[in-house]
């Protein structure tokens, strides 16, 4: 009988070296490209700055203490501001357009989805641009407010944070629209006949049914939203013209200009540590939502 | 011990699983699983969902590597050949036919993955497609059949290589009411005109109980029974078999002399060697009970429900100390009224007695006296 | 005439009648208009402004395709437009390749979900962080940033979304197609060959495709892995941007977004031929 147990795990052995063509050049690559700069910048968070740029091999916790400079941290929190208001009018103005396309015919639910993700698929720093020559002084929503006479003297929009909230939003905006829209879509209409038939009116419905159920799909869309915003630098630097200083700009300037590496590392890391703990809540609370809903098969 | 076919029992098995054992993870799928099944059979392992029949299945076909034990075909093992080099074919439950191909590619493809000519593959193709009467089709993607068409298709594929061994997952379990019964008679046809040993895995105890020679009763892993379909409901040789095999009244008790001693005194007579005072019981189908008047009979009690059935009619009937109603089967003009008493003669002859193992085996599983 | 006029109209007010019951009456409808006008706003302003024949970006004075021809003279804009090409091209055929081959092993030989997160985080994570971690890398081995790295970076980054996508379509696809094939006595290259890349066809060439485009689009990573002499479109855009704005800009934008119309619609086309094979 141990014979035949070597045979069988043999054959096992077998199967698993039979992966090894497949996933050995993607993995080798994936280590080499993304865990080990990943690890670096881990590193170098706990090291010294080089005095001329680099990194200088001796342990310091001073990159964190340094965080919590009140400049260093209203940076921070600005960040999270500005980053949670995009979030926040992105789904406050992307809801209600994902449930329309969500209850527009097929075919048109297909062009709407498209008309609305067009736009993400062009070049983001045209985009950016774009809105400099809408919000400048002279620009054309200045030119617009003055000819209806709402206004006699431009407005200073440019420069402003606001200007840097709503190009945010102008930016990710479609992220937020396609898990909302995934979400709403992929709910049993039937759900809404049973409520209506149950005698709730459409706004009951609404509040009682859809909503809840698309909670795991707007989370899905903040995340989206969220993360790429906090460490977004182009945005302040062209939109907010550099006044706005936001992580982002910060962690780019240690590396690019100040060539502070291992404080920049420490921003990065910091950055990266509240979105990931943002995304694993995320799951988390959608798994809840998602097992709540759905009782467990039973195995076949 | 292994289970064997009675009458080939001279020559050599066509398959031969000895002492078959698998685990996932910390599941005991298999529990050392012996078996033979002799050429030219076809042969049913039946069983609820998750009982390892289909893990047996790909433990054949080569998709599973079993942690323990050996798989022989014509004697020769199989254990260590990769599927694809396996004289063995499988109808997949979900048929798994290729939506890229049409139906007749489809059905070329293992002859070509075999490297036969293309006159050899086209001939042998067009046969296949005549017996299923499919030739018409032969242009059409799976998408555009439907369901007992798709059957077939991947019914023929498998067929065309000639394999040694035919498997069967669920065949029918995707089908509606009316094409199972077709099917059913189709797959017991092209058996016999092949003259093909089919496998078929089913939770559907009608299915292997109508299709199959003999059928092997698969519970948690181990084998329950090997036995041809009478055998198997006329004498179920545990409790599970008789359970899950038609309807019966389980009557739960401990083995006496002459029968079995049930909780509320009475004795349920039927042949038995079991030693006496082990937790055994009575099993006693429907139609081995006749009615009679209040009083007389093995048992009395209360009708509480009745069924028509067209020809027959079941009767349920509360006996006082019984957890649960005794069913009956008594022709329709005998019908009592709901809540007259009763009395049950039971033909001791045909009653089975079989050890009560629930305590042991399967802990905490629910106490059902009558199931279909 | 008349009378299919009139058909008509009663069927409209019938479908809009239907709408409102659905909850698509104008508290919806109103919504969704204005998002797309906040979504198009900029971009039509932008591709209006790159016929206008004065420098001026603010007034407009009449059609001109000067700027057209003024990019096309430009050599900075050729040179980096070209680079891009280059690193498009070249990271869109290794992502897919890469990202195929690691999606295939870790939904066969994988189970659990390490090397897939490892495998999805580069589409996840902060591209900042990415582009930080990869100039530490090359610097770290003295490697000479320009093609060749931002083409590596771009690679890396793509891959993920390559791999998300050949996952997803993997886990549609019912497992016992390879499973049968194996069963007919295909070896399993020829199980790799004949049915599984059929299968994944769709997702591959739409992975492939939106490799491409977003290696085109990207600006971060290959802002930090790019050496200053050698620049790519959005790189030479950014700079462009920075130092004042200037009337090639949008013609140059409004060409982009030209390209990209036409990509998505290929893509739909592609996407729609593959699944018809």
């Amino acid at each position: 009988m141990p014979a035949l147990r070597s045979a069988a795990s043999g054959a096992a052995w077998r199967r698993r070296l039979a992966g090894l063509p497949i996933l050995g050049p993607g993995v080798l690559f994936l280590f080499v490209l993304a865990v080990l700069p990943v690890a670096l910048v881990t590193v170098y968070a706990f090291f010294e700055r080089g005095r001329f740029g680099g990194v200088e091999y001796n342990f310091t916790l001073d990159n964190f203490v340094r965080l919590a400079d009140p400049l260093y941290l209203g940076v921070v929190l600005k960040s999270i501001l500005i980053a949670g208001a995009a979030t926040g009018i992105a789904l406050l103005i992307g809801y209600p357009a994902a449930l329309f396309i969500s209850r527009l015919p097929k075919r048109w639910r297909t062009l709407a989805l498209i008309a609305v993700l067009l736009p993400f698929w062009t070049n983001f720093l045209i985009r950016t641009y774009a809105w400099i020559l809408l919000l400048n002084n002279a620009g054309w929503i200045n030119q617009g407010l003055q000819a209806l006479g709402i206004t006699t003297e431009p407005v200073a929009m440019l420069y402003t944070e606001p200007a840097v909230v709503v190009g945010l939003v102008y930016m990710y905006l479609p992220l937020m629209i396609l898990p909302l829209y995934a979400s709403l879509s992929s709910q049993d209409a039937q759900l809404t006949e049973a409520a209506t038939n149950l005698g709730s009116s459409p706004f009951r419905v609404f509040r009682t049914v859809t909503l809840p159920l698309s909670a795991p799909g707007a989370l899905t869309g903040c995340i989206f939203v969220f993360v790429p915003a906090m460490g977004n630098f182009i945005i302040p630097e062209l939109i907010g013209g550099g006044k706005t200083v936001l992580i982002g700009n910060l962690i780019r300037d240690q590396f690019l200009k100040a060539r502070d590496w291992p404080f920049g590392a420490a921003l990065a890391l910091v950055m990266t540590a509240f979105l990931v703990l943002l995304l694993v809540l995320q799951q988390r609370a959608s798994r809840a939502v998602s097992e709540g809903k759905t009782p467990r098969k039973a195995d076949a | 011990m292994t289970y064997g076919p009675d009458t080939v029992s001279a020559s050599q098995p066509l398959l031969q699983l000895r002492s078959l054992s698998h685990s996932y993870g910390s599941v005991q799928a298999l529990h050392g699983i012996d078996l033979d099944i002799a050429g030219n059979e076809f042969f049913a392992l039946l069983g609820p969902s998750g009982c390892g029949k289909s893990t047996l299945l790909r433990s054949i076909a080569g998709f599973e590597t079993p942690a323990h034990g050996e798989i022989l075909l014509d004697g020769e093992p199989l254990t260590a050949l990769p599927a694809h080099r396996r004289p063995v074919n499988m109808m997949f439950q979900s048929y798994a036919l290729f939506p890229h191909l049409s139906v007749e590619k489809n059905v070329a493809y293992g002859l070509e993955a075999e490297g036969r000519g293309k006159a050899e593959v086209r001939r042998r193709v067009g046969e296949a497609l005549e017996t299923i009467g499919l030739t018409k089709f032969a242009k059409r993607r799976p998408g555009q059949l439907s369901g007992g068409q798709r059957q077939r298709v991947a019914l023929a594929r498998a067929i065309v290589k000639r394999p040694r061994l035919l498997l069967l997952d669920e065949p029918l379990s995707a089908l509606d009411r009316k094409v199972r019964a077709e099917m059913q008679l189709e797959l017991k046809r092209l058996q016999h005109e092949a003259g093909m040993t089919f496998v078929v895995v089913t939770h559907d105890q009608e299915e292997a109980m109508s299709m199959a020679d003999r059928v092997a009763v698969l519970n948690a892993g181990r084998l329950e029974q090997v036995d041809t379909p009478v055998a198997l409901y006329a004498a179920p040789r545990t409790r599970f078999v008789a359970d899950f095999i038609g309807t019966a009244n389980l009557l739960d008790g401990t083995a006496a002399a002459g029968g079995i001693l049930l909780d509320n005194g009475l004795v349920i007579a039927a042949d038995h060697t079991l030693p006496a005072g082990t937790a055994a019981t009575a099993v006693v189908r429907p139609e081995d009970v006749a009615l009679a008047g209040a009083g007389t009979g093995t048992l009395s009690g209360t009708v509480v429900d009745t069924f028509f059935l067209g020809g027959t009619s079941t009767v349920s009937v509360q006996v006082p100390g019984l957890s649960a109603p005794f069913t009956c089967t008594v022709r329709a003009v005998q019908v009592p009224q709901r809540g007259s008493q009763v009395g049950l003669v039971i033909d001791a002859a045909r009653t089975v007695a079989v050890e009560d193992d629930r305590a042991a085996s399967r802990p905490g599983a629910a106490q059902e006296t009558v199931s279909s | 005439m008349s009378t299919i006029a009139a058909g008509r109209t009663a069927g409209d007010k019938n479908v809009r009648r239907r709408g409102a019951r659905h909850g698509r009456g104008w508290h919806l409808r109103v919504p969704f208009w204005a998002v797309i006008g906040f979504l198009y706003l900029p971009i039509l302003v932008v591709t209006a402004m790159s016929f206008n024949a004065s420098s001026n970006l603010f007034s407009w004075s009449g059609f001109s395709l000067k700027w057209y021809a003024e990019i096309f003279r430009s050599p900075e804009i050729l040179a980096s437009l070209g680079n891009t090409l280059i690193v498009a091209a070249a990271a869109a055929v290794l992502a897919t390749v890469l990202g195929t081959l690691t999606a295939v092993g870790i939904h066969r030989y994988t189970r659990g979900g390490l090397i897939r997160a490892i495998a999805i985080a580069p589409a996840m994570l902060p591209d900042l962080l990415l582009a930080i971690g990869l100039l530490s890398l090359f610097t770290l081995l003295n490697f000479t940033l320009g093609l060749l790295s931002v083409i590596l970076a771009h690679t890396v980054f793509a891959m993920a979304f390559v791999t998300a996508i050949v996952l997803a379509r993997l886990a549609q696809v019912d497992p016992s197609l390879e499973e049968a094939s194996r069963d007919l006595g295909a070896t399993p290259a020829r199980t790799l060959l004949k049915v599984t890349v059929p299968q994944l066809g769709p997702a591959i060439i739409s992975g492939g495709l939106l490799a491409f485009t977003l290696s085109l689009d990207e600006f971060v990573i290959a802002f930090f892995t790019t050496s200053p002499t050698v620049s790519t479109l959005p790189i030479n855009i950014y700079s462009m941007v920075r130092f004042g704005v200037s009337p090639e800009i949008n013609a140059l934008a409004t060409m982009l977004l030209g390209l990209t119309v036409l990509a998505v619609l290929g893509t739909q086309r592609l996407t729609k031929i593959a699944d018809s094979l």
